[in-house]
């Protein structure tokens, strides 16, 4: 029983992650049908900007939000310098140009920091554990779920509530007619990159508050979770993302704790064939895009 | 005679080209400060691609365009509608997953203050009460009739000068084309000048003071509506396509 709440705990966690990282990428498809590959980047550049700020003596709240507001403006960078003079191409132009920006920044950090990974001391209450009713609680991953929670409810508040999430949900389903009732696209754009880069960057908190450290491959590996995430969730549709990605973490988290040590090397190709076996059932993934939203 | 206090609208000599297809073949006409220009053709003459150059959605090949006595060269379809012209395209393309009165919400957005759009929104649901019954339902859910309104109460959100329509009663109901057309004299006596393309031509001559007539992306004949209802001119062009 103890263990099994601790394990919903890690894949509730971990499935959090995957979830706001598949959001981010869901919302920039769904309107300017760009999978960024380079989204991963746009985490680990989060990463480091909490790892300079702690290094030049910013205290570690501070040096997290450092590192949200690094994710939002590497995502703003990208869009302005590197898709902006795409817009319109076909997917595969778009996908191949974020090819390219991963790249120049995987590059750029392992020259410019480091190789290796790069240590970040929190506090070590962070890495605690708590009690309750007799069983032990990590404080990381509960935080983790905690912001995830926040996330979403505030990400669910600006598109259902707020005119400009309308306004990136109405151009999802139609971009020139968004523009034929005056809306300038650069802003939607600009707003959609804003809100993944700052999902991804929210995301680069949890991931270095729980292992303490950053390496040039740190957003990779999650982020390719979350590409399948979004896949099994319905390619450019939200609400798929976000189920997606928990069924991703979850599927992990189970795999690493109940599978026998022989079949461990195996865990991904488990997980991944569970995916295709979805996929078999529902091709469009478990809650497809509307159909013909994008023309 | 000064062409720019009674035009709101000029076209001259306008190409429109998808590749190598001539689309739009060196066409010119206007809109009359306060009148209706119906601009008329089979399917495949041209009229939607010359509507959606003067929106600056697809690119004018070659010749000119003047909105409100000003040239649009090189303007994007979002400045455009913010200097005073309401879409309202073919296929109505309301937002089908967003509510009826956030489809109105997101119109209001770039045109208006949040104040003057929350006036303007209460304004439309008035006009158009169905709308007003319906602001919660998802826009998508609306019949053909409704959603032509939505449309329209879309474009209006900016209070236009010109209204551009592209076959606002295809596909509906006869009385629902009543309904639409009565709309469209209405908001002439509002003042707002309409290029209106339409396929119902008889209707189109009946509220028009200008109609042109397309065929082959070229202007097959144009002028007063009385001269052109029952002509062989205009039966010719829907004939030709
Ligand atoms: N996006 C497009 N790409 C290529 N050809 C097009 C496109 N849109 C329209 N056309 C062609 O341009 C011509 C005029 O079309 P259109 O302006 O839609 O006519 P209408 O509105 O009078 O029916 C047609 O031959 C049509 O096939
Ligand atoms: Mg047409």
């Amino acid at each position: 029983m103890d263990q099994l709440l601790q394990q919903l705990i890690n894949a509730l966690s971990l499935g959090g992650i995957y979830a706001m990282l598949a959001l981010g990428l869901a919302i920039v498809f769904s309107i300017v049908g760009l999978i960024n590959f380079a989204h991963g980047d746009i985490m680990t550049f989060g990463g480091y900007g909490i790892f300079l700020s702690m290094v030049f003596g910013f205290p570690p709240i501070a040096a997290l939000c450092i590192g949200l507001g690094a994710a939002v403006v590497m995502a703003l960078a990208m869009e302005r310098t590197a898709f902006r003079v795409m817009r319109g191409a076909d997917v595969i132009s778009l996908l191949i140009t974020s090819f390219a920006v991963s790249e120049i920044l995987k590059v750029l950090f392992q020259n410019g920091i480091s190789a290796r990974p790069v240590p970040i001391s929190f506090p070590a209450a962070w890495s605690g554990s708590y009690q309750i009713g007799g069983m032990t609680i990590g404080v990381a991953p509960t935080a983790s779920i905690l912001v995830t929670i926040v996330s979403l409810g505030c990400l669910t508040f600006v598109l259902r509530r707020l005119a400009i999430g309308m306004a990136m949900r109405a151009a999802a389903e139609d971009f020139d007619m968004l523009r034929m009732l005056g809306v300038r696209a650069n802003r939607v754009v600009a707003a959609a990159f804003a809100i993944s880069g700052l999902l991804a960057g929210i995301a680069a908190v949890i991931w270095t508050a729980q292992r303490g450290s950053v390496d040039p491959m740190m957003g990779f590996f999650p982020v390719l979770k979350a590409f399948i995430a979004t896949v099994l969730g319905g390619l450019g549709s939200l609400g798929g993302a976000v189920l997606g990605g928990f069924v991703v973490g979850t599927l992990e988290v189970l795999t690493q704790a109940f599978l026998p040590d022989a079949l461990a090397p195996y865990r991904d190709a488990i997980v991944l064939s569970a995916v295709i076996a979805v996929l078999l059932v529902r091709p469009d993934g478990l809650l497809p895009a509307r159909s013909g939203a994008r023309s | 005679m000064t062409g720019q206090s009674d035009t709101v609208l000029d076209v001259e000599a306008l190409d429109v080209r998808y590749g190598p297809v001539r689309a739009v073949r060196g066409i010119s006409f206007g809109v009359a400060r306060g009148g209706i220009t119906a601009l008329l053709g089979a399917n495949g003459a041209g009229k939607s691609s010359t509507l959606m150059a003067i929106a600056g959605v697809v690119p004018v090949a070659s010749g000119r365009v003047s909105l409100f006595g000003k040239p649009t060269a090189k303007t994007t379809p979002d400045a455009i509608v913010r200097s005073g012209v309401g879409i309202c395209p073919e296929g109505r393309r309301i937002f089908a997953s967003l509510s009826v009165e956030e489809n109105l919400i997101v119109a209001g957005t770039a045109v208006a203050t949040p104040q003057v759009a929350a006036t303007r929104r209460e304004e439309m649901m008035e006009r158009f009460p169905i709308l007003g019954e319906r602001r919660r339902q998802l826009a998508g859910l609306l019949s053909g009739g409704e959603q032509q309104m939505l449309a329209v109460a879309r474009a209006l959100m900016g209070a236009p000068k010109l209204l551009l329509m592209d076959e606002p009663s295809l596909g509906l109901a006869p009385q629902m084309v009543d309904t639409i057309f009565s709309i469209i004299e209405e908001l002439q006596r509002e003042g707002i000048s309409i290029l209106l393309v339409e396929q119902n031509a008889a209707l189109a001559l009946e509220v028009a003071n200008h109609a042109v007539v397309m065929a082959n992306g070229e202007i097959a004949g144009q002028g007063a509506p009385a001269d052109l209802a029952g002509d062989t001119l205009l039966k010719s062009a829907y004939l030709a396509a």
